[in-house]
């Protein structure tokens, strides 16, 4: 039988050292959401801010990372500069081969560098160089610049990085993860940026054994996962056009959020549909490694800079989430312009959802008198897209003082300048989906503040009678499975073919089989250890508020009914408080 | 005999099925290095990728060089590898023409025997087993 425990590369950043330490255990931790939890417990300083040196940067595969195909994820946790609590973050790319192949199952930074620093991580290898002369970079040139500074091992490793944004400690600040992938929400680019981290490589340069006892088996295994992802037609909507399918849809059923939530639906956001995006910009796909569906959507961005006839092209990864944020919430409902402050946010390094949704925030503000032209510095209107790609520079680099508040978060400009009525935040700026009630309750309150924490905007978009704890009790149920698929790690797309009982094919293949009879009840432990560092770290989730545009909100199904929502709410905070109560042999 | 060509590179989008099937079902290892095809970005992930792999000289210097027999010429291209004859010398590394042995940290070398196993694992038909052109003569890269 295998170690059970994880293999944990500690880096404490301000003496340069590395520190590797055997934790925890795979049938009781999994890995991922729970590994990251479970490191935090024992790293983590609860009561101290989350710019405190000491407090650790995490990054956790599972026990099937790499494994098996979409098998594709690491998880982040940390303490988030947008709420100062608990956070987690999913990316893919290369990072999870690559740190497969590190042979560590975590990386943790600890402590501060003294001055700007790039961490390079391999099998055999723990090094810090300075990269003073990378601070103030955008997230592109870092990349490009990192390539130089640590030669060789090209295509096997990864480079995670930040841009302004991370310097300047923006609450929603990203972590570029080869170029094209990001641990996109709630600010860990700052975390990076405070322990003056400009990157970090992972260099994938170890060879392992087959895992489980039997390679035939394996082999076997893979294989039939293999054919399930590529093959049926669970997974073509992702090889296809991508999440961007999910445009035309939610604008047919008016859930699509429009101008700041003032429209949920526009005839013209054909302009930027899956279809648009598809037909006229796409260039070609990529894949996080080891996923055979490449679901990452690259589009060619031709901007003309001379009269003459002369052009720079770029390559830019679109999503739905960014269509939304960058295109629909701003009134740009022009592929290409879209395209535009896609880039802009990817050079910033600043997470697009929150920055398309703080700048519509903006603009309804600005428009209304509540912000000055000397505070905003650019005509902000829905569809100005000069005006957007300037202020998103201006975010990114905190320019003045509205941008610096800004860059704290929508609401926390919202208070001082006016407008908290029409900030379009559930706990962090709203994610592309205005279906209704579930979801503005899920989003408000649920572990993340994400939309891929519940499948709560699926359940408004079919029929469902009002019933708030049958609601909740999904909502939870629904969570758990998450927290099982996120431990592994998988991909988020895979949950249609990775059944339980695929799962446990697999765990019990890699020789854990006590984790695949009791995984049910290992995701259990693990969804109620991350509520457990989350409440510890100072949420009080009645505080998270719905603000009153969402209440406006007019879908396929009608208008809101707001006591209904807040009955959502109420069973959904108490439901939080019973899985994050502490456990029983802690009180007694 | 088939040859392994990687004739539709353009096409790649870096997921590594390849390589790990290699790795998995050829090499006994989990690994995306450990395997006779190997993919990298030609310099960042906007620029594409390349494969890795043996194009199947005839002679091949692989071969010449390897003091032991291990490596042995393959009729239609490559190298037969018998991996008990090797002595991890790394020789036949460092004669490859186009850096496609890879040396694991035991010096044990990695080569593609052309047995196509990888090709039903890319998802967008990059790779493909086939004859080297008739037009190509001894000698020639094959793939003109």
């Amino acid at each position: 039988m295998p170690d059970p425990s994880f293999r944990v590369c500690i880096i404490h950043l301000d003496r340069a050292k590395g520190e590797i330490v055997a934790f925890g255990d795979k049938n009781t931790h999994i890995g991922g959401s729970g590994l990251a939890a479970a490191l935090f417990e024992k790293y983590g300083l609860p009561d101290e801010p989350w710019s405190h040196p000491d407090q650790p940067l995490i990054f956790a595969l599972g026990c099937l990372t790499g494994y098996f195909p979409l098998m594709s994820k690491v998880v982040a946790g940390f303490k988030s500069p947008y709420h100062d609590q608990y956070a987690e973050s999913h990316a893919g790319g290369r990072l999870p081969l690559a740190m497969r192949f590190t042979g560590y199952d975590a990386i943790v930074l600890r402590g501060r560098a003294p001055g700007p620093v790039a961490v390079h991580v391999g099998s055999r290898i723990i090094e810090t160089k300075d990269a003073n002369y990378l601070w103030g970079a955008n997230a592109l040139t870092t990349g490009r610049v990192i390539r130089r500074v640590f030669p060789g091992a090209s295509g096997h490793r990864s480079i995670l990085r930040i841009g302004p944004a991370g310097e300047t400690l923006s609450a929603y600040a990203c972590i570029n993860v080869d170029t094209f992938r990001h641990f996109g929400r709630l600010g860990s680019g700052s975390v990076m940026g405070v322990k003056n981290v400009k990157a970090l490589v992972v260099s994938g340069d170890g060879n392992m054994d087959l895992p489980g006892s039997s390679t035939k088996k394996y082999a076997k295994l893979f294989r039939k996962v293999y054919k399930d992802m590529t093959a049926t037609e669970m997974m073509s909507k992702y090889h296809d056009l991508g999440t961007p399918v999910n445009v035309a849809p939610l604008n047919a059923l008016k859930s699509l959020p429009i101008r700041n939530l003032l429209q949920t639906t526009d005839p013209e956001a054909q302009g930027i549909s899956g279809e648009r995006f598809g037909n006229d910009l796409l260039i070609r796909n990529a894949a996080c490694a080891g996923c055979p569906v490449g679901c990452i959507h690259v589009g060619m961005l031709r901007e003309r800079f001379q009269d003459e006839h002369r052009f720079q092209i770029r390559q830019v990864a679109y999503d739905y989430e960014l269509i939304f944020a960058l295109g629909a919430m701003v009134g740009i409902m022009d592929a290409s312009n879209a395209l535009a402050l896609m880039d802009e946010v990817e050079k910033q390094g600043l997470d697009a959802m929150s920055t398309g949704v703080a700048l519509a925030w903006a603009t309804e503000a600005y428009q209304k008198g509540m912000l000055s032209k000397e505070q905003v510095e650019y005509d902000l209107a829905f569809g100005n897209v000069q005006a957007y790609k300037e202020a998103i520079w201006c975010l990114g680099h905190a320019k003045n003082e509205f941008y610096r508040d800004l860059a704290r978060g929508t609401l926390h400009a919202a208070r001082k300048y006016g407008g908290e009525d029409f900030a379009c935040v559930l706990g962090q700026e709203m994610a592309g989906y205005a279906t209704g009630e579930t979801f503005f309750a899920s989003q408000s309150l649920s572990f993340r503040h994400s939309h891929l924490d519940t499948g709560a905007y699926g359940y408004d978009q079919k029929k469902h009678d009002k019933n708030p704890d049958k609601v909740v009790a999904y909502l939870v149920k629904d969570e758990r499975e998450r927290v099982l698929l996120t431990s592994l790690v998988s991909c988020l797309f895979a949950r249609g073919v990775y059944t339980k009982e695929l799962l446990a094919e697999c765990l019990a293949c890699v020789d854990l089989p006590d984790l695949a009879k009791n995984m049910d009840a290992a995701a259990e432990e693990m969804q109620r250890l991350r509520w457990r560092m989350r409440l510890a770290t100072g949420y009080v989730p009645e505080k998270t508020k719905v603000p009153k545009r969402f209440l406006e909100v007019e879908t396929w199904a009608g208008k809101m009914d707001p006591a209904y929502l807040d009955a959502v709410r109420a069973a959904y905070i108490k439901a939080i408080y019973e899985l994050g109560a502490a456990r029983k042999n802690e009180t007694e | 005999m088939k040859i392994l060509r990687a004739t539709r590179m353009d096409r790649c989008i870096g997921c590594y099925s390849c390589s790990l099937a290699c790795a998995r079902q050829v090499h006994k290892k989990f690994s995306w290095l450990a395997a006779g095809i190997r993919i990298r970005s030609s310099g960042g992930i906007t620029t594409g990728f390349e494969a890795q792999l043996c194009l199947a000289c005839d002679p091949a210097p692989c071969a010449a060089t390897c003091p032991t027999g291990a490596y042995s010429q393959r009729k239609g291209g490559g190298v037969i590898v018998k991996t008990k004859l090797c002595i991890r010398c790394g020789q036949c590394a460092a004669a490859c023409p186009v850096d496609a042995i890879y040396l694991d940290e035991t010096n044990r070398p990695h080569v593609c025997i052309h047995c196509g196993q990888c090709v039903e694992f890319c998802p967008h038909d990059c790779l493909e087993l086939r004859e080297k052109p008739k037009h190509v003569h001894q000698g020639g890269a094959g793939d003109a």
